[in-house]
Protein backbone atom coordinates (compact mmCIF):
# COMPACT_ATOMS: atom_id res chain seq x y z
CA UNK A 1 0.00 0.00 0.00
CA UNK A 2 2.77 2.41 1.01
CA UNK A 3 4.53 1.87 -2.31
CA UNK A 4 1.61 3.00 -4.47
CA UNK A 5 0.74 5.81 -2.11
CA UNK A 6 3.18 8.49 -3.30
CA UNK A 7 2.44 7.95 -7.02
CA UNK A 8 -1.27 8.02 -6.19
CA UNK A 9 -0.97 11.37 -4.41
CA UNK A 10 1.02 12.82 -7.31
CA UNK A 11 -1.35 11.48 -9.96
CA UNK A 12 -4.46 12.71 -8.17
CA UNK A 13 -2.98 16.15 -7.56
CA UNK A 14 -1.76 16.55 -11.15
CA UNK A 15 -5.03 15.40 -12.67
CA UNK A 16 -7.03 17.59 -10.36
CA UNK A 17 -4.88 20.66 -10.94
CA UNK A 18 -5.05 20.22 -14.71
CA UNK A 19 -8.82 19.64 -14.79
CA UNK A 20 -9.82 23.36 -14.85
CA UNK A 21 -7.47 23.96 -17.81
CA UNK A 22 -8.92 21.02 -19.72
CA UNK A 23 -12.46 22.14 -18.95
CA UNK A 24 -11.66 25.68 -20.05
CA UNK A 25 -10.24 24.49 -23.36
CA UNK A 26 -13.25 22.30 -24.15
CA UNK A 27 -15.67 23.81 -26.68
CA UNK A 28 -18.44 26.06 -25.31
CA UNK A 29 -21.88 24.49 -25.58
CA UNK A 30 -24.16 26.48 -27.91
CA UNK A 31 -27.50 26.66 -26.10
CA UNK A 32 -26.37 26.83 -22.49
CA UNK A 33 -23.00 28.55 -22.88
CA UNK A 34 -20.63 28.69 -19.96
CA UNK A 35 -22.96 27.06 -17.42
CA UNK A 36 -22.62 23.75 -19.20
CA UNK A 37 -19.05 23.52 -17.81
CA UNK A 38 -20.53 22.59 -14.42
CA UNK A 39 -21.32 19.27 -16.05
CA UNK A 40 -17.61 18.27 -15.99
CA UNK A 41 -17.61 18.39 -12.20
CA UNK A 42 -21.22 17.47 -11.51
CA UNK A 43 -21.43 14.17 -13.39
CA UNK A 44 -18.12 12.63 -12.16
CA UNK A 45 -19.10 13.52 -8.57
CA UNK A 46 -22.51 11.89 -9.04
CA UNK A 47 -20.90 8.76 -10.50
CA UNK A 48 -18.52 8.48 -7.55
CA UNK A 49 -21.30 9.14 -5.08
CA UNK A 50 -23.15 6.06 -6.33
CA UNK A 51 -19.96 3.99 -6.57
CA UNK A 52 -19.10 4.98 -3.02
CA UNK A 53 -22.58 4.04 -1.76
CA UNK A 54 -22.06 0.55 -3.16
CA UNK A 55 -18.52 0.35 -1.74
CA UNK A 56 -19.93 1.29 1.66
CA UNK A 57 -22.87 -1.14 1.44
CA UNK A 58 -20.78 -4.09 0.29
CA UNK A 59 -18.02 -3.54 2.87
CA UNK A 60 -20.71 -3.23 5.55
CA UNK A 61 -22.12 -6.61 4.49
CA UNK A 62 -18.62 -8.10 4.67
CA UNK A 63 -18.19 -6.55 8.12
CA UNK A 64 -21.52 -7.92 9.38
CA UNK A 65 -21.14 -11.46 8.10
CA UNK A 66 -17.38 -11.98 8.25
CA UNK A 67 -16.73 -9.77 11.31
CA UNK A 68 -13.85 -8.07 9.53
CA UNK A 69 -12.86 -4.84 11.28
CA UNK A 70 -10.91 -3.73 8.20
CA UNK A 71 -14.06 -3.90 6.08
CA UNK A 72 -15.80 -1.67 8.62
CA UNK A 73 -13.05 0.93 8.28
CA UNK A 74 -13.41 0.88 4.49
CA UNK A 75 -17.18 1.31 4.95
CA UNK A 76 -16.68 4.34 7.18
CA UNK A 77 -14.29 5.97 4.71
CA UNK A 78 -16.67 5.26 1.81
CA UNK A 79 -19.68 6.52 3.80
CA UNK A 80 -17.97 9.84 4.43
CA UNK A 81 -17.08 10.12 0.75
CA UNK A 82 -20.72 9.55 -0.28
CA UNK A 83 -21.62 12.58 1.79
CA UNK A 84 -18.70 14.62 0.42
CA UNK A 85 -19.31 13.86 -3.25
CA UNK A 86 -23.06 14.09 -2.66
CA UNK A 87 -22.57 17.60 -1.30
CA UNK A 88 -20.68 18.54 -4.48
CA UNK A 89 -23.51 17.08 -6.60
CA UNK A 90 -26.21 18.86 -4.62
CA UNK A 91 -24.43 22.22 -4.80
CA UNK A 92 -23.43 22.13 -8.48
CA UNK A 93 -26.79 20.69 -9.59
CA UNK A 94 -28.97 23.64 -8.48
CA UNK A 95 -26.40 26.12 -9.86
CA UNK A 96 -26.91 24.55 -13.27
CA UNK A 97 -30.66 24.11 -12.82
CA UNK A 98 -31.14 27.81 -12.04
CA UNK A 99 -29.81 28.65 -15.51
CA UNK A 100 -31.24 25.72 -17.46
CA UNK A 101 -34.67 25.30 -15.86
CA UNK A 102 -35.09 28.68 -14.13
CA UNK A 103 -35.50 27.14 -10.67
CA UNK A 104 -33.00 25.99 -8.06
CA UNK A 105 -34.75 22.77 -7.26
CA UNK A 106 -37.24 20.54 -9.02
CA UNK A 107 -38.89 17.44 -7.51
CA UNK A 108 -37.57 15.34 -10.31
CA UNK A 109 -36.75 11.61 -10.08
CA UNK A 110 -33.01 11.85 -10.23
CA UNK A 111 -32.75 14.87 -7.93
CA UNK A 112 -35.00 13.34 -5.31
CA UNK A 113 -33.26 9.97 -5.36
CA UNK A 114 -29.82 11.59 -5.07
CA UNK A 115 -31.03 13.69 -2.16
CA UNK A 116 -32.45 10.64 -0.41
CA UNK A 117 -29.31 8.60 -0.95
CA UNK A 118 -27.31 11.49 0.49
CA UNK A 119 -29.64 11.64 3.51
CA UNK A 120 -29.35 7.88 4.12
CA UNK A 121 -25.58 8.22 4.33
CA UNK A 122 -25.81 11.33 6.50
CA UNK A 123 -27.92 9.22 8.87
CA UNK A 124 -25.21 6.53 8.61
CA UNK A 125 -22.60 9.04 9.80
CA UNK A 126 -24.92 10.32 12.55
CA UNK A 127 -25.31 6.81 13.97
CA UNK A 128 -21.59 6.22 13.89
CA UNK A 129 -20.96 9.51 15.65
CA UNK A 130 -23.72 9.50 18.26
CA UNK A 131 -24.78 5.87 18.58
CA UNK A 132 -22.30 5.08 21.34
CA UNK A 133 -20.54 1.73 21.74
CA UNK A 134 -21.58 -0.99 19.32
CA UNK A 135 -23.01 1.46 16.81
CA UNK A 136 -20.80 0.14 13.96
CA UNK A 137 -23.13 -2.80 13.48
CA UNK A 138 -26.19 -0.61 13.45
CA UNK A 139 -24.51 1.67 10.94
CA UNK A 140 -23.52 -1.37 8.89
CA UNK A 141 -27.16 -2.42 8.65
CA UNK A 142 -28.09 1.13 7.69
CA UNK A 143 -25.56 1.11 4.83
CA UNK A 144 -26.72 -2.32 3.64
CA UNK A 145 -30.39 -1.29 3.72
CA UNK A 146 -29.53 2.02 2.09
CA UNK A 147 -27.83 0.22 -0.78
CA UNK A 148 -30.81 -2.12 -1.21
CA UNK A 149 -33.07 0.91 -1.18
CA UNK A 150 -31.51 2.61 -4.22
CA UNK A 151 -33.69 0.85 -6.85
CA UNK A 152 -36.87 1.38 -4.82
CA UNK A 153 -36.20 5.05 -4.35
CA UNK A 154 -35.50 5.36 -8.04
CA UNK A 155 -38.66 3.56 -9.20
CA UNK A 156 -40.92 5.27 -6.69
CA UNK A 157 -39.77 8.80 -7.42
CA UNK A 158 -39.70 8.13 -11.16
CA UNK A 159 -43.49 8.49 -11.09
CA UNK A 160 -42.98 12.21 -11.49
CA UNK A 161 -42.04 13.59 -14.89
CA UNK A 162 -38.30 13.65 -15.42
CA UNK A 163 -36.58 16.85 -16.46
CA UNK A 164 -33.04 15.78 -15.80
CA UNK A 165 -30.87 15.07 -18.88
CA UNK A 166 -30.61 11.34 -19.55
CA UNK A 167 -27.37 9.48 -18.93
CA UNK A 168 -27.18 8.86 -22.69
CA UNK A 169 -26.03 12.48 -23.03
CA UNK A 170 -22.53 11.27 -22.12
CA UNK A 171 -22.35 9.09 -25.24
CA UNK A 172 -23.47 11.86 -27.60
CA UNK A 173 -20.95 14.50 -26.51
CA UNK A 174 -18.93 16.44 -29.08
CA UNK A 175 -15.35 15.02 -29.34
CA UNK A 176 -13.70 17.99 -27.57
CA UNK A 177 -16.18 17.80 -24.74
CA UNK A 178 -15.92 14.05 -24.47
CA UNK A 179 -12.15 14.18 -23.89
CA UNK A 180 -12.55 16.84 -21.20
CA UNK A 181 -15.36 14.88 -19.57
CA UNK A 182 -13.42 11.62 -19.31
CA UNK A 183 -10.38 13.54 -18.10
CA UNK A 184 -12.48 14.91 -15.24
CA UNK A 185 -13.90 11.45 -14.49
CA UNK A 186 -10.32 10.15 -14.21
CA UNK A 187 -9.30 13.08 -12.00
CA UNK A 188 -12.26 12.60 -9.66
CA UNK A 189 -11.77 8.83 -9.55
CA UNK A 190 -8.08 9.25 -8.65
CA UNK A 191 -9.06 11.75 -5.96
CA UNK A 192 -11.68 9.34 -4.67
CA UNK A 193 -9.24 6.44 -4.40
CA UNK A 194 -6.73 8.72 -2.69
CA UNK A 195 -9.22 10.00 -0.12
CA UNK A 196 -10.53 6.50 0.52
CA UNK A 197 -7.08 5.07 1.19
CA UNK A 198 -6.07 8.06 3.32
CA UNK A 199 -9.17 7.82 5.46
CA UNK A 200 -8.79 4.05 5.80
CA UNK A 201 -5.15 4.49 6.88
CA UNK A 202 -6.17 7.02 9.50
CA UNK A 203 -8.75 4.58 10.89
CA UNK A 204 -6.14 1.78 10.85
CA UNK A 205 -3.76 3.93 12.87
CA UNK A 206 -6.49 4.82 15.35
CA UNK A 207 -7.31 1.13 15.83
CA UNK A 208 -3.61 0.44 16.40
CA UNK A 209 -3.39 3.20 19.01
CA UNK A 210 -6.39 1.77 20.81
CA UNK A 211 -4.82 -1.67 20.76
CA UNK A 212 -1.64 -0.23 22.30
CA UNK A 213 -3.61 1.55 25.02
CA UNK A 214 -5.39 -1.67 25.88
CA UNK A 215 -2.07 -3.53 25.93
CA UNK A 216 -0.49 -1.06 28.36
CA UNK A 217 -3.57 -1.16 30.61
CA UNK A 218 -3.23 -4.89 31.18
CA UNK B 1 -40.28 -24.84 10.40
CA UNK B 2 -42.99 -25.70 12.95
CA UNK B 3 -40.59 -24.84 15.73
CA UNK B 4 -39.87 -21.49 14.02
CA UNK B 5 -43.57 -20.60 13.79
CA UNK B 6 -44.19 -21.72 17.35
CA UNK B 7 -41.42 -19.46 18.72
CA UNK B 8 -42.70 -16.52 16.66
CA UNK B 9 -46.23 -17.16 17.90
CA UNK B 10 -45.12 -17.38 21.55
CA UNK B 11 -43.11 -14.14 21.33
CA UNK B 12 -46.05 -12.33 19.73
CA UNK B 13 -48.49 -13.69 22.32
CA UNK B 14 -46.17 -12.58 25.11
CA UNK B 15 -46.04 -9.04 23.70
CA UNK B 16 -49.78 -8.86 23.21
CA UNK B 17 -50.50 -10.24 26.70
CA UNK B 18 -48.24 -7.63 28.31
CA UNK B 19 -49.96 -4.98 26.21
CA UNK B 20 -53.47 -6.26 27.00
CA UNK B 21 -52.76 -5.93 30.72
CA UNK B 22 -51.42 -2.38 30.68
CA UNK B 23 -52.87 -1.04 27.38
CA UNK B 24 -50.22 1.67 27.65
CA UNK B 25 -48.92 1.60 24.08
CA UNK B 26 -52.33 1.18 22.40
CA UNK B 27 -53.95 4.09 24.21
CA UNK B 28 -51.02 6.50 23.89
CA UNK B 29 -50.32 5.63 20.25
CA UNK B 30 -53.95 5.91 19.14
CA UNK B 31 -54.26 9.25 20.91
CA UNK B 32 -51.00 10.44 19.37
CA UNK B 33 -52.14 9.41 15.87
CA UNK B 34 -55.44 11.25 16.32
CA UNK B 35 -53.62 14.40 17.47
CA UNK B 36 -51.37 14.14 14.40
CA UNK B 37 -54.45 14.16 12.16
CA UNK B 38 -55.76 17.24 13.97
CA UNK B 39 -52.45 19.10 13.67
CA UNK B 40 -52.39 18.43 9.93
CA UNK B 41 -56.02 19.47 9.66
CA UNK B 42 -55.13 22.92 10.97
CA UNK B 43 -52.26 23.18 8.49
CA UNK B 44 -54.02 21.85 5.41
CA UNK B 45 -57.67 22.89 5.65
CA UNK B 46 -58.44 26.26 4.04
CA UNK B 47 -61.86 27.89 4.42
CA UNK B 48 -63.42 24.64 5.58
CA UNK B 49 -62.14 22.60 2.61
CA UNK B 50 -59.16 20.27 2.75
CA UNK B 51 -56.53 20.59 0.02
CA UNK B 52 -56.86 18.06 -2.78
CA UNK B 53 -55.07 14.76 -2.03
CA UNK B 54 -54.40 15.90 1.56
CA UNK B 55 -56.26 12.95 3.10
CA UNK B 56 -53.91 10.28 1.74
CA UNK B 57 -50.83 12.17 2.87
CA UNK B 58 -52.22 12.82 6.34
CA UNK B 59 -53.20 9.17 6.75
CA UNK B 60 -49.74 7.88 5.87
CA UNK B 61 -47.78 10.47 7.83
CA UNK B 62 -49.87 9.69 10.91
CA UNK B 63 -49.28 5.96 10.39
CA UNK B 64 -45.52 6.55 10.12
CA UNK B 65 -45.37 8.80 13.20
CA UNK B 66 -47.54 6.53 15.32
CA UNK B 67 -45.57 3.50 14.13
CA UNK B 68 -42.29 5.09 15.21
CA UNK B 69 -43.77 5.76 18.63
CA UNK B 70 -45.09 2.20 18.99
CA UNK B 71 -41.73 0.73 17.92
CA UNK B 72 -39.82 2.88 20.39
CA UNK B 73 -42.14 2.08 23.29
CA UNK B 74 -42.26 -1.67 22.60
CA UNK B 75 -38.51 -1.99 22.73
CA UNK B 76 -38.15 0.48 25.62
CA UNK B 77 -40.26 -1.97 27.62
CA UNK B 78 -37.88 -4.81 26.71
CA UNK B 79 -34.87 -2.70 27.62
CA UNK B 80 -36.29 -1.47 30.89
CA UNK B 81 -36.85 -4.97 32.22
CA UNK B 82 -33.74 -6.46 30.52
CA UNK B 83 -36.00 -9.00 28.81
CA UNK B 84 -34.51 -8.63 25.34
CA UNK B 85 -31.32 -10.25 26.59
CA UNK B 86 -33.39 -13.08 28.08
CA UNK B 87 -35.13 -13.53 24.74
CA UNK B 88 -31.79 -13.64 22.95
CA UNK B 89 -30.50 -16.26 25.40
CA UNK B 90 -33.44 -18.54 24.70
CA UNK B 91 -32.41 -21.62 22.73
CA UNK B 92 -34.37 -20.75 19.61
CA UNK B 93 -33.86 -19.28 16.16
CA UNK B 94 -33.05 -15.58 16.32
CA UNK B 95 -35.09 -14.83 13.16
CA UNK B 96 -38.11 -16.44 14.85
CA UNK B 97 -37.83 -13.87 17.64
CA UNK B 98 -37.67 -11.13 15.03
CA UNK B 99 -40.82 -12.44 13.34
CA UNK B 100 -42.61 -12.61 16.70
CA UNK B 101 -41.74 -9.00 17.54
CA UNK B 102 -42.74 -7.92 14.03
CA UNK B 103 -46.15 -9.62 14.35
CA UNK B 104 -46.72 -7.87 17.68
CA UNK B 105 -45.94 -4.47 16.16
CA UNK B 106 -48.17 -5.22 13.16
CA UNK B 107 -51.08 -6.07 15.46
CA UNK B 108 -50.61 -2.78 17.33
CA UNK B 109 -50.42 -0.75 14.13
CA UNK B 110 -53.51 -2.49 12.75
CA UNK B 111 -55.47 -1.25 15.76
CA UNK B 112 -54.13 2.29 15.25
CA UNK B 113 -55.05 2.18 11.56
CA UNK B 114 -58.54 0.91 12.36
CA UNK B 115 -59.07 4.17 14.25
CA UNK B 116 -57.15 6.42 11.82
CA UNK B 117 -58.89 5.45 8.58
CA UNK B 118 -62.46 6.30 9.67
CA UNK B 119 -61.17 9.47 11.34
CA UNK B 120 -59.48 10.67 8.14
CA UNK B 121 -62.55 9.67 6.12
CA UNK B 122 -64.79 11.64 8.45
CA UNK B 123 -62.70 14.80 8.78
CA UNK B 124 -61.42 15.08 5.22
CA UNK B 125 -64.40 13.72 3.27
CA UNK B 126 -62.21 10.90 1.91
CA UNK B 127 -64.17 8.06 0.27
CA UNK B 128 -62.57 5.34 2.42
CA UNK B 129 -65.33 2.88 1.55
CA UNK B 130 -65.06 3.30 -2.23
CA UNK B 131 -62.52 0.45 -2.65
CA UNK B 132 -62.13 -0.99 0.87
CA UNK B 133 -60.17 -4.06 -0.20
CA UNK B 134 -57.59 -2.10 -2.18
CA UNK B 135 -57.20 0.37 0.69
CA UNK B 136 -56.72 -2.48 3.15
CA UNK B 137 -54.17 -4.12 0.83
CA UNK B 138 -52.16 -0.90 0.48
CA UNK B 139 -52.23 -0.30 4.23
CA UNK B 140 -51.24 -3.88 5.03
CA UNK B 141 -48.36 -3.95 2.54
CA UNK B 142 -47.14 -0.48 3.54
CA UNK B 143 -47.33 -1.23 7.26
CA UNK B 144 -45.42 -4.47 6.78
CA UNK B 145 -42.67 -2.65 4.87
CA UNK B 146 -42.43 0.09 7.47
CA UNK B 147 -42.56 -2.28 10.46
CA UNK B 148 -40.11 -4.84 9.04
CA UNK B 149 -37.32 -2.26 8.81
CA UNK B 150 -38.50 -0.53 12.00
CA UNK B 151 -38.47 -3.69 14.12
CA UNK B 152 -34.91 -4.51 13.09
CA UNK B 153 -33.63 -0.99 13.73
CA UNK B 154 -35.50 -0.57 17.03
CA UNK B 155 -34.16 -3.93 18.24
CA UNK B 156 -30.59 -2.88 17.42
CA UNK B 157 -31.03 0.56 18.96
CA UNK B 158 -31.96 -0.94 22.34
CA UNK B 159 -28.30 -0.87 23.28
CA UNK B 160 -27.43 2.45 21.63
CA UNK B 161 -27.19 5.87 23.19
CA UNK B 162 -29.76 8.53 22.13
CA UNK B 163 -31.96 5.76 20.72
CA UNK B 164 -35.12 7.90 20.78
CA UNK B 165 -33.82 10.33 18.21
CA UNK B 166 -31.86 7.80 16.17
CA UNK B 167 -34.87 5.60 15.35
CA UNK B 168 -36.63 8.20 13.16
CA UNK B 169 -33.28 9.41 11.81
CA UNK B 170 -32.56 5.92 10.48
CA UNK B 171 -36.07 4.79 9.68
CA UNK B 172 -37.51 7.68 7.67
CA UNK B 173 -34.91 7.93 4.88
CA UNK B 174 -35.08 4.15 4.36
CA UNK B 175 -38.88 3.96 4.33
CA UNK B 176 -39.47 6.94 2.02
CA UNK B 177 -40.39 4.59 -0.87
CA UNK B 178 -43.09 3.07 1.38
CA UNK B 179 -44.50 6.50 2.15
CA UNK B 180 -44.42 7.58 -1.51
CA UNK B 181 -46.08 4.36 -2.71
CA UNK B 182 -48.64 4.44 0.11
CA UNK B 183 -49.59 8.08 -0.42
CA UNK B 184 -49.76 7.84 -4.23
CA UNK B 185 -51.71 4.57 -4.15
CA UNK B 186 -54.17 5.83 -1.55
CA UNK B 187 -54.59 9.15 -3.35
CA UNK B 188 -55.48 7.20 -6.51
CA UNK B 189 -58.21 5.41 -4.54
CA UNK B 190 -59.52 8.63 -2.96
CA UNK B 191 -60.15 10.30 -6.35
CA UNK B 192 -63.73 10.95 -7.44
CA UNK B 193 -63.40 7.93 -9.74
CA UNK B 194 -60.91 5.53 -8.09
CA UNK B 195 -57.93 4.76 -10.30
CA UNK B 196 -57.48 1.03 -9.73
CA UNK B 197 -54.58 0.32 -12.14
CA UNK B 198 -52.56 3.05 -10.41
CA UNK B 199 -53.34 1.62 -6.97
CA UNK B 200 -52.37 -1.84 -8.25
CA UNK B 201 -49.00 -0.53 -9.48
CA UNK B 202 -48.16 1.02 -6.12
CA UNK B 203 -49.41 -2.03 -4.19
CA UNK B 204 -47.12 -4.21 -6.33
CA UNK B 205 -44.17 -1.93 -5.59
CA UNK B 206 -44.97 -2.12 -1.86
CA UNK B 207 -45.15 -5.90 -2.03
CA UNK B 208 -41.79 -6.04 -3.76
CA UNK B 209 -40.32 -3.74 -1.12
CA UNK B 210 -41.76 -6.01 1.62
CA UNK B 211 -40.21 -9.13 0.12
CA UNK B 212 -36.75 -7.55 -0.20
CA UNK B 213 -36.71 -5.90 3.22
CA UNK B 214 -38.22 -8.78 5.21
CA UNK B 215 -35.66 -11.12 3.62
CA UNK B 216 -32.84 -8.69 4.34
CA UNK B 217 -34.00 -8.27 7.96
CA UNK B 218 -34.26 -12.01 8.57
CA UNK B 219 -30.82 -12.44 7.06
CA UNK B 220 -29.13 -9.69 9.12
CA UNK B 221 -30.98 -10.11 12.44
CA UNK B 222 -28.71 -12.91 13.64
CA UNK B 223 -25.30 -11.17 13.08
CA UNK B 224 -26.69 -7.82 14.23
CA UNK B 225 -28.05 -9.06 17.54
CA UNK B 226 -24.98 -11.10 18.44
CA UNK B 227 -22.87 -9.30 20.98
CA UNK B 228 -19.21 -9.68 20.13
Amino acid sequence: MARVFVPLVLAAMLLFAAAPLVVASAPVEQTMGLVQKIFYYHVPSAMLMFVSAFVCGISSAVFLFRRSAAADRVALAAGELVVLFGAIVLVTGPLWARKAWGVWWEWDARLTSSLLLWMIFLAYLLVRRFGGPGSEKLAGAMALFGMANVPFVYVSVNYWRTLHPKTSVVMTLAPGMRAAFWFCVAAFAAMYVLLLTLRKRLEDRQAEVEQLYLATDD
Amino acid sequence: MRQFLRVAWVVMRKDLTVEMRSREIVYTTVFFAASCVLVFAFALVREGRPLEDAAAGILWISVAFAGTLALGRTFERERHTETLRALMLAPSDRPAIYVGKLLGILALMAIVEAVLVPLVGLLFHAPVLARPLWLAALLAAGTLGFASVGTLFAAMLVRARSRDVLLPVLLYPITIPVIIAGVRGTAALFQATPDEPMARFWAALLLFFDVVFVTLSLWTFEPLMTES
